[in-house]
């Protein structure tokens, strides 16, 4: 590449910057599209097949009202609240995760990896069997405890995503697992279908309460992170640049703290769902070229949440298995496979 | 200790820095010269990069304070600082998939509110940074596949995106050979003289500091050991106390400004006369 040294004094030709852009911004448009359309089919999927099937007219009769004997029980109480569930958890879970590997930089930092998802599980299962609160009060215990296990893990570990965090989070998870075990032990109220909700995340039998809590705290939660992200494609440069940039480590903070929150209130909702928060974000990047994505991460996050209940309450007949479960089994290999990856080409982001 | 006349909008006083309890940099006072090229030198480990942090607000003094404009630095909302202080880090993240518009177009960031996106001035901003840095035939190539003289034009341009009086530059010549370091001097040097942006860099190589600044800093253990033009900082003395280093300072015959050649122990230098 031969070496220019002077500066042209009158740029003749100035190419036009948004066709520079042209390619990325129309992917991005077209992963989204997609990923929208991915979202609606899996919902469509996951309410209107399996053991008891609706077709699309009967779904909107109900949906407005009309009382059809069975089918609308079924609908109402049951495959719409879950499916709802499954779209905000995924959401939740999605958007953090990508936001984790985002700012710390490293794709193994996400919620449930060092350690967030866990804490907010042990939290909250402390407050449900040992302190016998219910919902709200709930959901305040789990977000306690992502904050409390989110602040030890940065303590112990310092401000960079390295491996000492990793390592320091999947230590604290261990202990977290260790503590939901022992209250589940201890308690008198002891069943599988809870045990499983508050270690590996399930859907199961979920109440609209329940929702309808989660979808208020993702109607302030998800809006914030929106504004907030602004800072993020400068954030991306790394943290000196950013500063110079005018965006500090404060930002930064904040940020994460909105990621936690996220993955307190899915928590709460549905326990700890494995890897979801740990698949979307390289999914997501993946389709976007390598480029990092929030909205394409939450929506990643939900389609798989949808698709993985779906599997997990037909796979086995008779038996409705948690999501976590499903989720676990494909998120194990998955991280076999980033991590082979990774090794291939060098890259760790 | 020489002090050019002009004014300063950057300065420091008793500036202490350090990491924890490791002092890097010990009281230093200096004052930045507007308009001019200055170039902060010193062997590794001096605190040079630091200090240049701590013009740029990025490390909170231990003691000591950095004034722009008159005010300390750390008081003033960072975001308004970056309206007139930019900064490039040794090492920027060049994100994956991200295209060199993209890229040079978040060094507006500082200038867009949460609601308001991309105005004329922004555009115009952009262009004109690309133009200065003949980046354009880059424009719409991915970032992470450029060369590293490439590179840094394009993180270069990002800053000039920015549109501050102040520039700040850690290493910009890192990881490029020579004609490509030259290159971004002549760079940078021709931004100083047709915009009058104030340069701050930390440099490794002295004969190219000496033939670039117009005001050169030395630093030692964290303390400047000399201050003031090339010719005046640039002398076999302060060589050898600032770098340990027995050495001969001849004039560049190109630029004619000092030129610092390292005696080292391997030159056969007194036997090869004799022979004669």
């Amino acid at each position: 590449m031969p070496v220019t040294t002077t500066l042209p004094d009158e740029p003749e030709v100035r190419p036009d910057l948004r066709t520079a852009t042209r390619r990325p911004r129309r992917r991005r448009r077209l992963v989204i599209g997609g990923l929208v359309v991915a979202l609606v089919a899996a919902f469509a999927i996951r309410v209107l097949l399996g053991d008891y099937t609706f077709t699309v007219p009967d779904f909107f009769r109900i949906l407005f009202g009309e009382q059809l004997p069975v089918s609308t029980f079924i609908l109402m109480e049951s495959k719409l609240p879950r499916a709802v569930l499954a779209v905000l958890v995924g959401l939740a879970l999605g958007s953090a995760g990508s936001l984790f590997q985002m700012l710390l930089r490293n794709p193994l930092a996400s919620p449930d990896i060092v350690g967030v998802s866990l804490g907010a599980s042990a939290a909250g299962i402390f407050a449900l069997l040992t302190l016998g609160l219910r919902d709200g009060a709930v959901s305040a215990f789990a977000v306690v405890g992502a904050v409390a296990v989110s602040a030890v893990v940065r303590w112990v570990a310092g401000t960079t995503g390295g491996y000492r965090l990793v390592l320091t989070g999947v230590g604290v998870a261990a202990a977290m697992v260790s503590v939901v075990q022992y209250l589940l032990a201890r308690s008198s109220t002891w069943d599988v279908q809870l045990a499983l909700r508050w270690l590996v995340g399930s859907l199961n039998n979920v109440p609209w309460s329940t929702v309808g809590l989660l979808a208020v705290s993702l109607a302030v939660l998800l809006p914030t992170l929106a504004v907030m992200s602004r800072s993020l494609e400068v954030l991306e440069l790394g943290d000196e640049a950013a500063a110079g940039l005018g965006v500090g480590r404060h930002r930064t903070d904040a940020l994460l703290l909105v990621g936690v929150l996220l993955t307190a209130v899915a928590v709460a909702a549905a326990g700890p769902v494995a890897f979801v928060a740990f698949m979307s974000g390289p999914i997501a990047r993946a389709l976007m070229g390598g480029r990092h994505s929030l909205l394409a991460g939450a929506l990643v996050g939900a389609v798989l949440v949808l698709l993985a209940d779906h599997v997990a309450a037909y796979l086995v007949p008779d038996v409705v298995l948690p999501v976590g479960i499903v989720t676990g089994a494909v998120g194990g290999p998955f991280l076999l496979w980033l991590l082979a990856r990774g090794a291939a080409t060098g890259r760790t982001g | 200790m020489t002090h050019s006349t002009g004014s300063n909008r950057l300065l420091t006083q008793d500036l202490t820095l350090g990491y924890g309890d490791r002092q890097v940099v010990h009281e230093v006072s200096v004052a930045i010269p507007d308009g001019k090229v200055t170039v902060v030198v010193g062997p590794n480990a001096c605190g040079k990069s630091t200090l240049l942090k701590g013009l740029a607000r990025l490390v909170r003094p231990q003691g000591g304070v950095v004034l722009l404009d008159g005010e300390a630095i750390h008081r003033r909302p960072t975001k308004e600082v970056a309206k007139v202080l930019g900064l490039l880090p040794q090492n920027p993240i060049a994100p994956e998939g991200v295209v060199v518009a993209d890229l040079v177009g978040r060094g507006r960031h500082p200038h867009q509110g949460v609601f308001t996106r991309w105005t004329a001035e922004d555009r115009a901003a952009v262009e004109e940074a690309m133009a200065l840095t003949d980046t354009f035939d880059l424009a719409d190539r991915a970032v992470d596949e450029l060369s590293g003289g490439q590179r840094q034009r394009v993180w270069v341009a990002m800053a000039l995106a920015q549109g501050t009086d102040l520039l700040l530059l850690d290493e910009p010549t890192t990881y490029l050979d020579v004609a490509h370091q030259v290159e971004m001097l002549d760079l940078l040097v021709e931004l100083n003289a047709r915009r009058g942006t104030t340069i701050v860099m930390v440099l490794h190589d002295l004969n190219l500091s000496a033939r670039y600044a117009d005001h050169l800093v030395a630093l030692h253990a964290g303390r400047i050991v000399a201050e003031g033009t090339p010719a005046e900082v640039v002398t076999e003395d302060v060589v050898r106390t600032v770098f340990g280093l027995d050495n001969r300072v001849i004039e560049d015959p190109v630029s004619h400004t000092p030129l610092v050649v390292p005696v080292g122990r391997h030159v056969p230098l007194a036997p090869l006369q004799e022979n004669r």
